[in-house]
């Protein structure tokens, strides 16, 4: 084990999986001389060269469709895309072509990419600059999406990814990147698709993602403290959706908030509570609510943010919400 | 990085020399406003009073005046990130645009936008745009709405749309001078070439690295002019404008300049070497403009020290009165989502349950 950040996680495992395979390559806007916009290609030009290490110019459908390309051909680009913002003007390579390509062509044609993108607001960028866009990725057959919420599992998704044989979106947090943790040495390779138990408790069960993640263990710590016991699952892939480790934990503690960075309607925390709801209705003790980011063009303006933007209080009031209505008593 | 300053294609100034010192002096004060208003707001986000990206104009003074002094009142502005100076310059408060990058209610838009989202209606400055090329299909959506309601002539409306050089490498660009060649719309596309995109320099980022023949594709007419120089690049885009105006002629205006910064305020530019930081501190355009004044007997040290103090003065006066603004309340979150009113809009909060057994029940 050491301990790593989450920005020195990813650059230890892209360093590694370049050095493993000849066939991986990095590309995207910055990533080269300027080691990247958030510096997690840092040192990978130099150590790997500019044929490893491609900088483009700013036309991200176009080097997003470059990569899609060669990996019909079984080169196996990882591409970053400076935020999750700018894969909007990509999204026609993404959706159209990289996510259908396997099934449209009857399986004849692999596509081994991976698109990492930093999403997430609370750093005062306005409202173009802020979005969690990741479900609109999630909702598509044919893509991955795998969204780390720690350092460990940030390297061992990250392996997997690059491995994988299928376009996979792996969404980064821009409030996550100096977050540190225990990184097990070695090669680490994730499960794609499994959800994990961040924490166990019996009480209720918290079901969030990326950055709500470490929101989460933060707020289950607090009410710990006053004996209240939280489990927290972290989904890790949004899609696939581990829907048997969240329903299992919800047949446990009868009660399950969502805690997600997106916007409510047609959320994560949407598809999470009606699964909760079709598949273990019986052991519910309370409704399953959602804490999710208010539905405007998020604000400059830090007051603004901050009352846009779901945080530990709010998760707080609505866990304690939860439990007075199932008459939960200690 | 090769010498562009003189280009084969550069312009060469139509009337050097036939300005009255009183215009020209306007214009220096303007490029002081300018520069020290950025100074300032570096300060001010070192001390957090400014968050998120800031992107400052310094070294591109003499491209705002200039291009802004070409623009009239009923021409219409779309430009980029970087857009205080020209915020400044179309006309802002000084106060209410430092109030913006403050985050406070009197900013040029309430606070929701900063840095870089100015805009003003009333002014025809229709927004700093932070998606890279975003903003060039609407520029040159309001060059079509110019068309279609009026006729081309010399009092015709244009529109002036801004971009880096690195944003020409972007789809949006590319279809966009499509369009308005072949409408042939009332526009004027602006490249501020300051010779980076981030840390890419132009020539490992264009295969076309004379920006202003990439309209070639699309009939779209080029010039080059140097950006240093408020007077030549305002009667280039003087020229450019009337072509836009009377002919209904899309171009392609280049200017060269320098960034003298990072890219944005947070960027130390450690990628730049010693002999292009060099380069572009001695082609600052302030000094340099204020010199050639000095020479021309246009300006004395007297004039232009007070000019100096007197900017510092409204700068100082900005900040103040950002800083004595109040806050938007969160009460007001939901203020500016939809212009018509319409049912169901969602008003939650965090946290709120997004529907109570009552509302149902009612
Ligand atoms: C679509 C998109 N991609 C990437 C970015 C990140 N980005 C912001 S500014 C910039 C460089 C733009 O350079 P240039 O057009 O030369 O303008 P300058 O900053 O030099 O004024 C990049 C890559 C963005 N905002 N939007
Ligand atoms: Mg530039």
């Amino acid at each position: 084990m050491t301990e790593l950040t989450y920005r020195q996680a990813l650059n230890d495992t892209l360093r590694a999986e370049l050095t493993r395979d000849e066939n991986v390559y990095l590309i995207g806007e910055e990533i080269g001389v300027f080691e990247g916009s958030y510096k997690i290609t840092a040192g990978l030009l130099k150590e790997f060269g500019p044929k490893r290490v491609v900088d483009t110019p700013i036309s991200e459908e176009g080097f997003t469709g470059v990569a899609i390309g060669s990996a019909m051909l079984g080169l196996r680009p990882v591409v970053e895309i400076m935020t999750l913002n700018f894969s909007l003007i990509a999204i026609d390579q993404i959706v159209n072509h990289a996510a259908k390509m396997y099934g449209m062509f009857g399986g004849r044609v692999k596509v081994p990419l991976v698109i990492r993108t930093p999403g997430g607001g609370g750093q005062q960028l306005a409202a173009t600059h802020s979005q969690n866009l990741e479900v609109w990725y999630a909702h598509i057959p044919g893509l991955k999406v795998v969204a780390p919420s720690n350092p460990a599992d940030a390297k061992a998704l990250l392996t997997a990814a690059i491995r994988d044989d299928d376009p996979v979106l792996f969404l980064e947090n821009l409030g996550l990147y100096n977050t540190k943790g225990d990184v097990p040495d070695g090669e680490q390779v994730a499960e794609i698709g499994r959800a994990a138990i961040a924490r166990e408790g019996t009480d209720l069960t918290v079901v969030s993602y990326s950055r709500g993640v470490v929101t989460a263990l933060e707020v289950a710590e607090q009410l710990a403290g006053e004996g209240i016991s939280i489990e927290v699952v972290d989904l890790r892939s949004l899609r696939p959706l581990d829907r048997v480790t969240f329903c299992e934990s919800v047949k446990k503690t009868s009660r399950a908030v969502v805690f997600e960075d997106d916007m409510l309607s047609y959320g994560v925390g949407a598809e999470i509570s009606a699964t909760i709801g079709e598949a273990v209705f019986d052991w519910l003790d309370a409704p399953v609510r959602r804490v999710a980011a208010a539905e405007v063009p998020l604000p400059y303006a830090k007051p603004l943010e901050l009352a846009a933007m779901p945080d530990a209080a709010a998760l707080t009031k609505v866990i304690r919400e939860t439990l007075a209505a199932s008459g939960y008593r200690k | 990085m090769a010498d562009t300053r003189r280009p084969a294609g550069a312009r060469r100034t139509a009337k050097q020399g036939g300005d009255s010192a009183e215009t020209l002096r306007g214009y220096y004060e303007q490029m002081v406003l300018v520069r020290e208003f950025e100074l300032r707001a570096s300060e001010m986000y070192a001390r957090a009073k400014i968050g998120g990206y800031c992107h400052l104009n310094l070294g591109e003074e003499a491209t705002v005046v200039g291009l802004l002094a070409a623009l009239r009142d009923t021409d219409y502005l779309f430009t980029t990130y970087r857009d205080h100076g020209y915020a400044l310059v179309r006309g802002m408060e000084p106060g209410a645009v430092m109030a913006e990058l403050f985050g406070k209610t009197t900013g040029v838009v309430g606070g929701r936008g900063g840095s870089m989202h100015m805009f003003d209606a009333d002014l025809r400055m229709l927004g700093g745009y932070g998606i890279v090329g975003g903003q060039i299909p609407p520029a040159t959506g309001a060059a079509f709405a110019i068309d279609y309601r009026s006729k081309a002539g010399k009092n015709a409306e244009a529109v002036m749309c801004l971009m880096g050089d690195a944003t020409t490498n972007i789809g949006a660009f590319h279809e966009s001078l499509n369009l308005a060649g072949l409408w042939k719309l009332p526009i004027v596309y602006v490249i501020v070439n300051n010779r980076l995109g981030m840390g890419t320099p132009v020539e490992l980022a264009s295969a076309e690295p004379d920006l202003y023949k990439r309209g070639s594709a699309y009939r779209i007419p080029g010039v080059r002019v140097d950006g240093d120089d408020p007077v030549a690049v305002r009667d280039a885009a003087i020229a450019a404008l009337d072509k836009a105006r009377a002919d209904r002629q899309p171009s392609i205006l280049e200017t060269m300049s320098f960034r003298l910064k990072g890219h944005s305020v947070v960027d130390p530019a450690r990628y730049r070497s010693k002999e292009d930081n060099e380069e572009a501190q001695a082609n600052d355009p302030v000094p340099a403009f204020r010199n050639r004044l000095l020479k021309a007997g246009a300006l004395d040290e007297k004039t232009a020290d007070g000019i100096h103090d007197a900017i510092e003065k409204r700068v100082t006066d900005a900040v103040d009165f950002a800083d004595a603004s109040p806050d938007p309340s969160p009460s007001e979150l939901f203020d500016a989502v939809y212009a018509t009113p319409v049912a169901n809009e969602s008003r939650a909060y965090p946290g709120d349950p997004v529907t109570t057994v009552e509302s149902v029940a009612s």
